[in-house]
Order: C-alpha cells, then sequence, then structure tokens
C-alpha cells in the first residue's frame, strides 16, 4: 500500500515539478501541497492520465494565524481503478481569496463550491453560478471563519448576567 | 371481518346539560367543542428527525388514526392543527409564518421536539430559536425526538384545549393582541 | 380559454400549452410529495419539466461550526441528525474517526457488533426510503407493513442504547455495554420472521405490473453522468457501478464477511429501488454472519482516556474519579492530525475529515455528506420528464433533509 502510494507521487512529481510544493502522508492518505497557478492543469492531468476520476470531498480550513496563507482548499480525489485516494491542499490569502473552480472537471464540485463559498468566501473563478447554498442570501458574513461566532449574535434572550457566559 | 363489536366503538360521552323525555338542552360552546376535538385535521410539517417519528406516530404501531385524526391535510387551508416537527431554520421562518397564516380560525399549533421548541442543541447562527418567535403555540411536547407515546400526548392535550375552549376566544381582545404581537393580521 | 377567462384567473393560463406558454411551478419547501424541505423552481411546459431550480439549506443547522464547539464525545449526537434514518452508521463513523486519529485498535468483538448495528440501521433506511417509493406511486400498503417492521429493528436499538431514532449508539473505543441476551434473542427473531414479511413487502410491488410501468424509465441517470456527479451508494450501483466503501475500503472487519453488491443498469427509479430491496437481503446476511461468528472479547478497547469507567469504580478508586472527570468535561488530549474516513451509510460514502489542533475539540470538522453530493444532479435527470415522476425520482434517491443541509 505504501509503496503504490510514494510510485504515485513520486511520478506525479516527476511530471509537475513546479506545481508540487511538498508532499507528506496524513494517516492512510498521501497529501500534496500545490501551488495555485498550476492547480488547474494539475487536476486535469490528474483525472485524465492518473486515474483519479472521483472527487470525494471539497473543503475549506481557516487558519487566521497563519499569515499570508490563512485558507486552506482541500481537496479529496479517488482513483477506483488502484484504489488510491489523494488529497490536494492549496494555501490562499485572505486578501487574494480566489481558487479556479474545478466545474469543469468534475461536475461534484458545482455545490460543493457553492458550500465553500457559503461558509468561508471562497471566490471561485469561472464557477458557473456562485451563489450562497445554505445560508440565506441576506446573510453578511461566511460564518465558518474563526472570528465569528458561533452562536447568532443578535439575540438578546440569554442575559449573561444570569448565565456566567 | 364481520359486524363490528359494540363494546370495542368508543363513543364519545355527552357534554354535562339538561335531559329529559325527547330533549337535551346544553351549551354550544361544548357540543362545538366536542365535534372540533374529535375531527381535527392535522397539517405536518414535518421538516427533520421529528418528522420520522410522525412517520412511525402515523403509521401502523401507534396509529394516530384513533383519536379521530385520519386525515391529514397537506394544504394548510383545511388544517386545524399545525404540527411543526424538526429544526425550523431562520430560511424557513418567513415560510412557517406564511401557512400559519393560511390555515383558517378556529387553529391551534403543536411544537414537536426540543428544535422546534427552543432550537434545541443547535443553539446557532442559522437556526431559530424556537417556533415561538413567529408564530403562537399552544403545546409544547419535549424530546429529541419525542417518543410516538409523546407525540400522542401532545395531540391530546390540544383536543382537550380544543374541547374546552369558549367560542368567544378567538374574536376577544386578548387573542388579536397576542396575534398583533406576531405581525400576524388578525382576519375578519 | 377565452381571453375573459386568462385575464381573472391567471393561474390558469400556465396549463394552457397551445400557445407553447411556460409556467413557473413551485414545489416546495414544505410539499407533502417532497418529503422534506426543499424546493424546486420548475418551469414547466403542461406536464413536462423544462429545468428546475433547486433550494436547498431550509434546515440548515451549521453542524460543521458546530462541531468545532464540542468535545470528540460530544460530537456524537450531532451525528445522530445527519440522516436521522440510520443514525447508528452515522455514530460508528464518527467513532472510528476519532478512533483511526487516536490509534485505537478495537477488539474483533466490538467491530462484529458494530457490523450487527449497521447492517440493522442501513435495513432501517432502505425500508423507508423503498416503502415511500410505494406510498408515491399510490401504493400505501407497503409501507404500513414494513413500518411495522421497522418499529421491530428500533425496539433492538432501543434494548442496546435506549433510543429509538437518534441512537448516540456505543462509545468511541466500543459500545457502552454488552448486547444484552435479550438483543440477540430480538435480533435471532427478526433474522427469521423478517425474510417472509419482507418477500410479502416484495410480492406486493417488485413484480407488480402498474408499479413497474410507474418506475421504470423514471429518472435515470448514467454511469458516466453519476460517478461526474459524485454519487456513491446505491443510487450508484443502480447505475451499474460496483462502488462500496465496505469493499473497496473495508473497516469495522467488513472483509471478513461475504457479501454481493447488487448493481442495476439504467440507474432509473426501478433501479435503485431493486438495488436497495437486494442489499437489504445482503444485510440480512451479513447480521447472520456476524452472529455466528462473533468472538470472545471486551465489548469495549482498553482506552481509559475514552472508555467511561464502570460507576462503582468511580466511587472507589481515584484513577476512576480522574478519567471519568476529564471524558465528563471533554478534556481528553487527543494527538494533532488530520485523518479522513468514510463508511458506507445508507446513501452512500459518509466521510469525515477531520483536523485536530491537540485540544479538546476539533478544529475543523468536515462532513462528506452523500446527500448534498448527489442531490445535485436532480434538475438534470428530471429534464423532460413528468412532474409525477419527479416526485418518484426525489423519493428514490433518497434525499434526506438533515444530511442535505447539514
Amino acid at each position: 500500500m505504501e509503496q503504490k502510494y510514494s510510485t504515485i507521487i513520486d511520478s506525479i512529481k516527476v511530471k509537475h515539478p513546479d506545481a508540487i510544493i511538498s508532499a507528506e502522508q496524513l494517516y492512510d492518505i498521501p497529501c500534496i501541497h500545490v501551488n495555485k497557478e498550476y492547480m488547474k492543469a494539475l487536476v486535469m492531468d490528474l483525472k485524465n492520465n492518473f486515474g483519479f476520476n472521483f472527487l470525494t470531498d471539497l473543503t475549506v480550513i481557516h487558519y487566521p494565524d497563519n499569515k499570508g496563507n490563512e485558507l486552506c482548499g482541500s481537496y479529496l480525489f479517488h482513483n477506483w481503478v488502484d484504489n488510491v485516494r489523494l488529497r490536494m491542499k492549496v494555501f490562499i490569502s485572505t486578501e487574494d481569496n480566489h481558487l479556479p473552480s474545478l466545474v469543469g472537471a468534475y461536475k461534484a464540485a458545482n455545490w460543493l463550491e457553492r458550500e465553500a463559498f457559503d461558509n468561508f468566501g471562497i471566490k471561485y473563478d469561472e464557477h458557473p453560478d456562485l451563489r450562497r447554498i445554505l445560508n440565506m442570501d441576506e446573510m453578511d458574513y461566511h460564518p465558518l471563519l474563526k472570528q465569528y461566532a458561533l452562536e447568532d449574535e443578535s439575540r438578546r434572550d440569554k442575559d449573561d448576567t444570569f448565565f456566567g457566559r | 371481518m364481520g359486524e363490528i363489536k359494540k363494546d370495542m366503538v368508543e363513543m364519545k360521552e355527552a357534554p354535562e346539560g339538561y335531559e329529559g323525555r325527547g330533549f337535551f338542552a346544553t351549551k354550544l360552546d361544548s357540543v362545538i367543542g366536542m365535534a372540533r376535538s374529535n375531527s381535527l385535521w392535522p397539517l405536518p410539517f414535518a421538516t427533520s428527525c421529528c418528522g420520522i417519528e410522525f412517520m412511525a406516530t402515523a403509521s401502523t404501531n401507534y396509529d394516530l388514526a384513533r383519536f379521530g385524526m385520519e386525515r391529514m391535510s397537506f394544504s394548510p387551508r383545511q388544517a386545524d392543527l399545525l404540527m411543526v416537527m424538526g429544526t425550523i431554520a431562520k430560511k424557513m421562518g418567513p415560510i412557517l409564518k406564511q401557512v400559519y397564516d393560511q390555515m383558517a380560525e378556529p387553529k391551534w399549533v403543536i411544537s414537536v421536539g426540543a428544535c422546534a421548541s427552543s432550537g434545541g442543541i443547535f443553539d446557532t447562527y442559522s437556526v431559530l430559536q424556537g417556533i415561538d418567535n413567529v408564530i403562537p403555540v399552544d403545546v409544547y411536547v419535549p424530546g429529541c425526538p419525542p417518543r410516538p407515546e409523546q407525540i400522542l400526548e401532545g395531540v391530546m392535550k390540544i383536543q382537550e384545549l380544543a374541547k374546552s375552549e369558549s367560542l368567544r376566544r378567538r374574536n376577544s381582545d386578548e387573542y388579536k393582541r397576542m396575534l398583533e404581537g406576531y405581525n400576524i393580521e388578525v382576519s375578519k | 380559454m377565452s381571453e375573459l377567462e386568462k385575464k381573472e384567473n391567471p393561474y390558469l393560463v400556465s396549463s394552457d400549452t397551445i400557445d407553447g406558454e411556460i409556467a413557473t411551478l413551485n414545489l416546495g419547501p414544505t410539499h407533502p410529495a417532497t418529503h422534506g424541505v426543499f424546493q424546486n423552481v420548475l418551469q414547466i411546459d403542461g406536464e413536462k419539466i423544462l429545468s428546475a431550480e433547486p433550494t436547498i439549506g431550509y434546515i440548515h443547522r451549521a453542524f460543521e461550526k458546530l462541531a468545532e464547539r464540542r468535545p470528540f464525545n460530544q460530537i456524537t449526537p450531532i451525528t445522530d441528525r445527519l440522516n436521522y434514518c440510520s443514525s447508528p452508521i452515522n455514530n460508528m463513523g464518527w467513532h472510528m474517526t476519532v478512533e483511526k486519529l487516536a490509534g485505537i485498535k478495537l477488539p474483533k468483538k466490538v467491530e462484529y457488533m458494530r457490523v450487527v448495528i449497521m447492517e440493522l440501521a442501513r435495513i432501517a433506511d432502505h425500508l423507508v426510503c423503498n416503502s415511500v417509493i410505494g406510498v408515491d406511486t399510490g401504493a400505501l400498503t407497503g409501507f404500513t407493513f414494513m413500518f411495522q417492521q421497522r418499529e421491530l429493528i428500533y425496539d433492538m436499538f432501543e434494548e442496546v442504547c435506549g433510543a429509538r431514532l437518534t441512537t448516540n449508539i456505543g462509545r468511541i473505543g466500543g459500545f457502552e455495554r454488552d448486547f444484552s441476551p435479550k438483543f440477540i434473542e430480538k435480533v435471532e427473531a427478526f433474522l427469521k420472521e423478517f425474510p417472509a414479511k419482507f418477500k410479502e413487502f416484495d410480492n406486493l410491488l417488485t413484480r407488480n405490473r402498474i408499479f413497474m410501468d410507474r418506475v421504470i424509465g423514471a429518472g435515470p441517470i448514467s454511469a458516466e453522468d453519476a460517478i461526474d456527479y459524485g454519487f456513491t451508494g446505491p443510487n450508484l450501483r443502480a447505475a451499474g457501478v460496483d462502488y462500496d466503501v465496505r469493499v473497496m475500503n473495508p473497516y469495522s472487519s467488513y472483509e471478513d464477511f461475504e457479501f454481493d453488491i447488487p448493481v442495476g443498469k439504467d440507474g432509473d427509479t426501478y433501479d435503485r429501488y431493486m438495488v436497495r430491496q437486494h442489499e437489504i437481503y445482503q444485510s440480512l446476511s451479513i447480521i447472520r454472519q456476524a452472529l455466528d461468528k462473533m468472538p470472545e472479547g471486551d465489548y469495549h478497547a482498553d482506552v481509559p482516556d475514552f472508555f467511561l469507567p464502570e460507576k462503582e469504580d468511580v466511587y472507589t478508586s481515584m484513577e476512576a474519579l480522574i478519567y471519568h472527570f476529564k471524558i465528563v468535561m471533554g478534556e481528553t488530549s487527543i494527538p494533532a492530525g488530520e485523518v479522513y474516513h468514510a463508511v458506507e451509510g445508507g446513501n452512500g460514502e459518509l466521510g469525515y475529515h477531520l483536523i485536530s489542533d491537540g485540544g479538546r475539540t476539533p478544529y475543523r470538522l468536515h462532513f462528506r455528506r452523500p446527500c448534498f453530493i448527489y442531490y445535485q444532479a436532480y434538475p438534470e435527470m428530471i429534464k423532460g420528464s413528468l412532474i409525477s415522476d419527479a416526485v418518484l425520482t426525489l423519493s428514490s434517491l433518497n434525499v434526506i433533509a438533515g444530511e442535505l443541509d447539514a
């Protein structure tokens, strides 16, 4: 199993030396850190030539203390023929929160990217229909960013003097 | 099959009144209350987990139909009892209110489960903290989700309310003030 | 239709297809035929659907944000409410994720016990879906039959954990107690009696001419499209792709059991129905094997950091008291790391992407919710079909609102 993983990562590295910044092993899943500029081309190649035919998951993680690389777009691909999973991570900053959209490569990315936009405000370039999906359209912030509270800030029925919060 | 055994059919007790040879006199309130309480048409407004428990309540084992609720009314206009089951998110709030608005008087509301009653464990930015922020509620059923027996009990409480309600209540000033408090237009 | 009629009732115009006029129909979010809260704005030409615009999020409950505020053992109740038709699978998936992160090795017995519970949950999930397909085609009888059987499964869950629907079953590291003899008795009785009852349901629908005419060809999807749209679970298998997490990446000792993966061909409503029907039979066989092969041993791993000590020990021994306090207050330390674990839920690959920074709560927890991902294909699937077929397609996809909106 380990053998299979390292050969795949090595062959990706050989083919895309500029794209891959580093690689690590996250438990049973290998993970590559990727340069944003080369990401689209890499994903197309992963799909067409490396057999990663399935986009399992797409999400975003917010690291507010990681200055300059606050937001991390995280993708999980699955190669069903060899049964290999691969995680891909792209770090971007809050100021320049654009990522290329993967809808062209995997249709499943459509709503996943909308969800990520809704929760984290990441703008996926060339996304066909980038709107909020879960929250109300009137919402003026992206709630899963770490600086926002879980509870509704407009609540008045919880008086802190009595609840000791 | 065959003939219905008499002792298996429960006859409702007539309300209090004066009885004599060939006549029976009682209050209009009581007669209407009795009729209403045994012919409530519920509108199941099921959003999540409690809705699945409601499905169990309405189907074979627990059989809600025993209480004069055979007919689910999926149209709010023909419903008497709004059963709100499950989490109501803020996005859903206006829709719930609209459904309530569309129901004709007299109408009752039962809030099934912790989420509908108070937001439950979801004290979050997206969840309405209790449907009583939007519409008036008559009976709260606790539980996450409540067992079918609890839902039945809640429905029976509504029946009690319907039975003893005065005919004047819905025209009273208190009732109108309460509706205005929820910004609900008072029907003429 | 005269001009006057059109003027007086603007809604009537919409059904007038002679002019080729296109009407807008708002299906949902509280429509009885949608089994949950989804809104679909349909553009229709007569009965034919030209396009659909789904809106979701009507029960968005912010699970992922909520999970960032809760200790690991308190996240299990949240997972209950994802796909509430099969909560035990979600619970177990979450436990396995944390166990993977913390490197906990489980006794074989726990894994077999989990398989029993998970397969029971799968049966309950598929029963709801299939009987609801029956209801949508106008066959209410099967629904009442099967809900009686589903109650038996709930009785069993109650025997194990005390709850019916939102079970919160098991703990990180195993089960809170061993299976009681009563539970085994109930499962045995279920395994004995259920197949005959289920056969009755099968006979009512599966080869019923009316039912077949109604569902064959409704809402089909090709295998390529299904993969592209991220389908998993029974809906993908109905399209003819034999992807199943239980086989591809076995967890909880699924590799020890013999079972088939039923696949369909056309990916239409009938195939989805059939795949679920057959999976119920397979689940029964897995439960039988698990009970027969159930090894001796402990019902939980030896992990005092996660597993609550016996109540008696809490009162008498200092060590147990400390562990008890730490677990209850959510102060258990968990290694930092990032892990993805997937289980085969009722609707497909249910994944947990957990990032821990070593604190008492997850740094980030993302649920890969199969419903959310495959529901986006719905407009594509119902394009050109009739409204009644659209309703059937929705119920056969088994979209569960709790999982859809998280």
